[in-house]
């Protein structure tokens, strides 16, 4: 079966714990994750779990019911049909006078922000879509790049319709 | 009314129906000791020699019953000494409750002496678990663990309680025994699916699984099998779910199962799964399993169902409600070629099974003890195991008095499981119970001899030494060219002394004269008895599907 890239939005019991359970579940079962975000929700009992894997239609299903068998699971959802996702990056770059110009123009062109200015480096926010994120770590790579950090995908579907409501 | 937190533990206990407790004391469950010194009316609490004993107790409590079984242990060790009855637990689906002390919440993770994070350690291995940081949570924490640990697809369940939380004091509101969480009842389009690829079988098989063993549906599916003209196996948890006299019932199919049910399995063009999970050891190699089949499922686990094997059509909730239904909605079938074809592999599996027997030259085979252990036994007898080859005989061999008659950890496979187990199953029922072991697993978890005597529970141990571990050593000589590694017990221990030391009785038997002899004397002793019974260390379990192996690959002689 094919690969494919997959987003799961779980909402969990807000409580101390929760992430353990889930992430070792992720380990006992031998899935990998490529990111993982929590946060709180609009209802402070819950905290939202955005995981981001790939795999098989085999590990996605294999995921999911292995996810509801939690007891601090609320509702598991695979956002299907292109989901909303946005992650932020903060990249600290060396700041050469030769490459300055290359550097503002593609902070300009990603519409970044640039929070951190001094004549050896600067520290440049992105937020976007990760393939964005992937592609501005690529342009600033010949610049020199002294530290980076990402946050991993958050991710809503789109529409009026909710996880919960589901 | 105000209790403290150790009162209100043994209070929910008493509320929930329990009944009987197995553990240990400590200094972390002190208070919770003095409150079972206090309610030591209502509820029986059975001291072990370990840990690891009263959970192993708990479960076979819990599966010669389908009660919740319970465990109490300190922090620190005796948490840890739970952990391998919880998993065996775990493996088997077998609803528990172990309740650990813990140190006070202002000592929690300063590595405090006898401090463990129990509930971190169990989180794999139990269906939920709960550290009770909060008197005000501890009643109602202990009912969800009881409503976990029975509801839907069974299992067990930690509760982790410091000693401040043991000591405070709350209020405490008697409450109803929780009932089981109903599982959701399967769609009508399914149940009318099922009906429709069973209705175009020729070949049907129905295979039990553990699930349906709990479940006590043995009559339903006897009845199904008989409407649609089917064959009956089933793996190593299902056995004694089905009345073995029914000659559709095959018997346990897998790496070491009845031919004829394996060989059924795979020439079936419809297998009707009823509450198993297709381990590895009933499928051997997956790839091969069961090509000619479509298989429906019935679990109340939505995880099982194409975990390992793909299955055709997956029903996932109420298994009973769904097989019912599905048994109701079906036509009368009859298929004599089938069962024609079922009845010529079972004649096979008779032949190689008597060319077995003839080529023995031993003075007691395993075949002879348990052939005297079906016809001495007393009705309603409790068969508990360890693990080995003493455990597949039985498999194979024991004719069971019924459902939750056999007592064996079948996932995890835990040697030194037996004895605690065959305790907890009297403690329970009070019903005869025969322990069959191997000198391998029996010197694991022996010290609970003691126990037994304590008690004055009467289990009749038929511990069949070979002074190998036999299990492993049939491996070596099947694929390791007979590097005996380190399965050799070149031990000296006179088990009939050993048992006498603990104030049991001991027997020695070396021939099946020998052997009915002191079965027919232990039966009826009263008292704990171990029955040292000498077999060949060559013995083979067969038919043997090699791990990994198809059943093409299936060995019924070695040479």
């Amino acid at each position: 079966m094919e690969n494919k890239n997959f987003v799961i939005a779980v909402y969990v019991d807000n409580k101390s714990g929760v992430l353990t359970r889930v992430t070792a579940m992720f380990t006992r079962r031998g899935f990998n994750i490529d990111a993982l975000t929590v946060g709180e929700t609009e209802h402070s009992e819950y905290s939202r779990i955005t995981i981001s894997m790939r795999g098989d239609d085999y590990v996605k299903e294999q995921l999911i019911n292995q996810l509801k068998k939690l007891y601090v699971v609320k509702k598991v959802e695979v956002l299907e049909d292109e989901p909303i996702k946005r992650e932020l990056m903060l990249i600290k770059v060396r700041n050469q006078s030769e490459n300055r110009s290359d550097i503002m123009t593609a902070v300009d062109v990603f519409r970044a922000s640039v929070i951190d200015y001094s004549t050896e480096g600067m520290c440049i926010e992105v937020t976007g879509n990760p393939s964005k994120i992937d592609a501005f770590v690529k342009l600033m790579q010949p610049f020199g790049i002294l530290e980076m950090c990402r946050t991993g995908i958050v991710a809503l579907d789109r529409g009026t319709v909710t996880l919960l409501d589901k | 009314m105000k209790l403290t937190g150790a009162q209100i533990l043994i209070q929910t206990l008493i509320e929930q129906g329990v009944t009987d407790v197995f553990g240990y004391p400590g200094g972390q469950v002190i208070n919770i000791y003095d409150a079972l010194y206090e309610y030591k009316d209502k509820i029986n609490h059975v001291l072990t020699a370990h840990e690891q004993g009263a959970a192993h107790a708990a479960d076979g409590y819990s599966r010669a019953t389908g009660k919740v079984g319970v465990c109490i242990a300190t922090s620190g060790p005796g948490a840890t000494n739970l952990v391998t009855g919880i998993a065996t637990a775990m493996l088997d689906s077998i609803p528990m409750v172990a309740i650990t002390g813990n140190v006070p919440c202002s000592l929690i993770g300063k590595d405090s002496f006898q401090e463990i994070d129990i509930t971190g350690v169990t989180l794999p291995i139990t269906k939920h678990n709960y550290f009770v940081n909060k008197i005000e949570d501890l009643a109602d924490t202990l009912r969800e663990a009881f409503s976990i640990a029975k509801s839907g697809r069974p299992g067990p369940v930690l509760v982790d309680i410091p000693k401040d939380v043991q000591v405070a004091q709350y209020e405490y509101e008697p409450q109803p025994v929780v009932e089981k969480i109903p599982l959701p009842k399967v769609k009508e389009s399914l149940i009318d699916e099922a009906v429709k690829l069973i209705s175009e079988a020729k070949k049907p098989y129905i295979y039990v699984g553990g699930g349906a063993a709990g479940l006590g549906m043995g009559a339903d599916i006897v009845a199904f099998a008989e409407k649609i003209d089917a064959a009956i196996g089933c793996s190593f948890m299902g056995l004694s779910a089905v009345p073995q006299d029914n000659e559709r019932f095959l018997g346990m199919q897998g790496m070491h199962g009845h031919y004829a049910s394996s060989m059924s399995q795979n020439e079936a063009d419809l297998i009707l799964a009823v509450g198993v999970r297709f381990s590895d050891r009933a499928t051997g190699n997956v790839a091969k399993f069961a090509k000619k089949s479509r298989i429906i499922q019935l679990d109340p686990d939505s995880a099982e169902v194409n975990k390992n094997v793909r299955v055709d059509l997956g029903l996932v909730g109420d298994v009973e409600d769904s097989f019912k239904r599905i048994a109701q909605k079906c036509e009368e079938q009859n298929h004599p070629e089938w069962l024609v074809r079922v009845e010529e592999l079972k004649k096979e599996e008779k032949q190689f099974e008597e060319e077995i027997a003839a080529a023995s030259t031993a003075s007691l085979t395993p075949k002879q003890v348990f052939e005297i252990i079906n016809d001495l036994k007393k009705p309603d007898t409790v068969i508990a195991t360890d693990v080995g080859q003493h455990q597949m005989w039985t498999a194979q061999y024991v004719e069971f008095d019924g459902p939750r008659r056999f007592v064996s950890s079948g996932g995890l496979g835990t040697m030194g499981f037996g004895l605690g187990a065959a305790m907890g199953a009297y403690v329970a029922t009070k019903d005869p119970v025969v322990l069959i072991t191997g000198d391998g697993s029996f010197g694991m978890n022996l010290n609970e001899l003691a126990t037994a005597v304590t008690y004055k529970i009467p289990v009749v141990i038929v511990l069949m030494n070979n002074g190998v571990l036999g299990m492993v050593r049939q491996w070596q000589t099947l694929f390791f060219g007979k590097r005996y590694s380190n399965t050799v017990l070149t031990r000296k221990t006179d088990f009939v002394k050993l048992a006498e030391s603990f104030g049991a009785e001991g027997y020695l038997a070396e021939t099946p004269v020998e052997f009915k002899r002191a079965f027919e004397k232990a039966i009826e002793s009263g008292k704990p008895v171990v029955i040292d019974t000498r077999i060949d260390k060559d013995e083979f379990v067969l038919p043997m599907l090699p791990p990994g192996g198809a059943i093409s690959d299936i060995i019924t002689k070695v040479k």
